[in-house]
């Protein structure tokens, strides 16, 4: 395969770098959700009155 | 009283869906990309590049029309709801740009002989957006009341998006100023399993965008939620300083009639 070197690079950065954005903005969300109660997380749908 | 059930998470069962799509369909478009799409007769192998460098660009564009469409929101309806989502899409326009320029810049070096031209149009006007972007960004973290804060990044949100249709129609305004060709996906030159692979990789790269975007999104609603309330905490401790400074003074000017 020619080019491999150029391929290799232009891939593992595209795919590394979306998937270290995702995994810190995973994390984030975690930290910051912890911190706010339920039912002002808006997308929460599984909220119930006990 | 609200749910026992706590979650810490900002991911729901649209998200888990996209995130497994994802999972499942990123390695079967490297399959697709490295092996079973052909080669170009001019690009030879570097053609592969295609199919990660056009989808980010494209959802890059998508990702600013959505700030820009978030802005004028904004601007309008004075909602905070649609000035989270056009900070979510300027954050995630920002790194697909970023990478459309690295992925470019690597593409070009074998097709063109070059990392960089600054004759270029295309390429001067999407380091442009670029750094519009990062001024979005970085106008958004200048302290500021949080409404005056939005209404000022609506405005460059607005500014920035403009800059998409000069992007877009480059190539076609000043075809003697690039080394950009014209769509490849109008021209009807594709062959049918690279068109197939592109049209695979388009998919998911925009599952990528909303997967992220919600992800964004929610990360955004429960910053504001915090500062929120940290805002309300002292307003309270205020209320509450000033209430007993008048207590002090009724005391002082009633006398001894009235004890509180």
């Amino acid at each position: 395969m020619s080019h491999l070197g150029y391929l290799l690079a232009g891939w593992i950065i595209a795919v590394g770098v979306l998937t270290i954005y995702a995994w810190r903005l995973i994390q984030k969300g975690k930290v910051l959700a912890s911190q706010v109660p339920e039912h002002r997380q808006r997308w929460m749908s599984s909220s119930q009155d006990t | 009283m609200h749910s026992v059930q706590k979650s810490n998470l900002t991911s729901s069962k649209g998200t888990r869906f996209m995130g497994a799509l994802l999972l499942l369909g990123v390695p079967t478009l490297v399959i697709f990309a490295f092996f079973l799409s052909p080669e170009d007769d001019n690009m030879k192998d570097a053609v592969r590049l295609l199919y990660v460098h056009v989808p980010m660009a494209i959802f890059a564009y998508v990702a600013v029309i959505m700030t820009g469409i978030g802005s004028v929101f904004y601007l309008w309806k004075k909602s905070r709801w649609w000035d989270t989502v056009a900070h979510a899409s300027a954050e995630i326009g920002l790194i697909f740009c970023g990478l459309v320029l690295v992925t470019g810049s690597i593409w070009g070096r074998p097709t063109w002989n070059t990392w960089w031209e600054w004759g270029d149009v295309r390429l001067v006007t999407t380091l442009v957006l670029f750094l519009m972007l990062l001024g979005y960004l970085a106008l958004r973290q200048v302290p500021a009341n949080p409404e005056i804060r939005a209404k000022r990044a609506s405005i460059v949100g607005v500014i920035t998006a403009i800059n998409i249709p000069i992007i877009n129609r480059s190539v076609e305004w000043w075809e003697n100023n690039t080394l950009h060709q014209k769509s490849s996906l109008t021209d009807g030159k594709l062959e049918n399993l690279t068109l197939f692979t592109l049209f695979l990789g388009l998919i998911l790269t925009g599952v990528c965008y909303l997967w992220l975007m919600t992800h964004r999104f929610r990360v955004g609603w429960l910053q504001t939620e915090i500062e929120n309330e940290g805002a309300m905490g002292v307003l309270q401790e205020r209320i509450a300083e000033s209430t007993a400074s008048s207590a002090k003074t009724i005391i002082k000017e009633d006398g001894e009639e009235e004890v509180i």
